[in-house]
């Protein structure tokens, strides 16, 4: 009775550890940390072609990123995480159509919009 | 525990779809997470306005003028080392060791106090300088969205304050427990945004 009772309001995997460990908390810190400064060492260095670099910062942020992901949030794709994992799947397309659209779209009217002395000279 | 033990052993057999309702502390952190991401998105949204307008300084200063890589490398420096005293802290409140978890969110507390501390110094530099939000279309995006994210620790130190406050009266009860796995998640996404933050922004500055 007691063993149900238990099963009932405390559906199993009530007590797995989903935080990690600290030494799972110290190999992220090491992880971010060799990223953040290759990321700041990118950018005030002169040995990378200049328009490499934004690229390179782009990729160093994702790792970061996913580093972050890993070992502080413990997203993994594990069956109990299903759910989170998928929103975060969703997540990350919702804020890539976001960002990428934007930056197209915006640059696409830039583009095709008139000089902005010609249309002042226009409105005069 | 080994009643626990037999319960996760007879949970590996028992089918998906038989297995009632989930852990409350997992239906929680689902929800506080579609909260994360949905707060993700309205930063994408700010991002996607900033890489927009980061050229248009209208004969002002721009960003590689303003910014002072230094100065954001310390900010970067107490905000990861206050997502991973948070993490302690986390680990902290599963042993329900309650010196260990003032401590580790005391410090989280402090880094956090001083990151929002650097931003504001930075802030009013920048008013100061007369680089306010209302100077160019450029400032504008960028004051909104590090504000943001600025407002953002703000709630969350306002929230650790609380979190510190329950533990005092309430001691380690699982409701207890449930917020601050979610106040950790909270604290961790910030850490994230800012990744975006620094790189988009201080780095990218042009």
């Amino acid at each position: 009775m007691n063993a149900q009772v238990e099963a009932q309001g405390e559906a199993p995997g009530a007590h797995l550890k989903t935080h990690g460990t600290r030494r799972s908390y110290l190999i992220g810190l090491g992880y971010a940390v060799i990223l953040t400064l290759a990321s700041f060492w990118a950018s005030s260095t002169d040995l990378i072609y200049p328009s490499g670099v934004p690229i390179l910062l782009a990729v160093l942020a994702i790792a970061q990123m996913g580093v972050h992901l890993v070992f502080f949030l413990h997203i993994s794709s594990a069956s109990d995480q299903t759910n989170n994992f998928l929103a975060l799947a969703f997540g990350i397309f919702v804020v890539g159509l976001t960002v990428f659209g934007s930056l197209i779209i915006m640059t696409n009217l830039n583009h095709a919009m008139m000089p902005m002395d010609r249309l002042m000279q226009m409105q005069r | 525990m080994s009643a626990t033990g037999e319960a996760l052993a007879r949970s590996a057999e028992i089918p998906l779809s038989l297995r009632g309702p989930a852990p409350t502390r997992s239906v929680a952190g689902f929800g506080f997470w579609l909260f994360l991401l949905s707060d993700i998105v309205i930063f994408a949204a700010l991002f996607a306005t900033y890489a927009v307008l980061s050229g248009e300084t209208a004969g002002g200063p721009t960003g590689a003028m303003l910014f002072e890589k230094r100065h954001v490398f310390i900010e970067t420096a107490c905000l990861l080392a206050s997502s991973v005293t948070c993490g302690f802290g986390s680990l902290a409140v599963q042993r329900a060791d309650t010196p260990s978890v003032y401590f580790w969110m005391m410090l989280t507390f402090v880094l956090g106090a001083v990151f929002l501390g650097l931003e504001g110094s930075e802030f009013g530099g920048l008013l100061a300088a007369g680089a306010g939000p209302t100077r160019s279309a450029f400032l504008s995006a960028f004051f909104t969205l590090v504000g943001t994210h600025g407002l953002h620790v703000s709630i969350g130190l306002a929230w650790l304050i609380v979190m510190l406050l329950q533990v005092a009266t309430l001691g380690f009860q699982p409701m207890v427990g449930r917020r601050f796995f979610c106040f950790a998640l909270f604290w961790h996404v910030l850490d994230i945004v800012w990744i975006g933050v620094f790189t988009i922004v201080y780095l990218g500055a042009h």
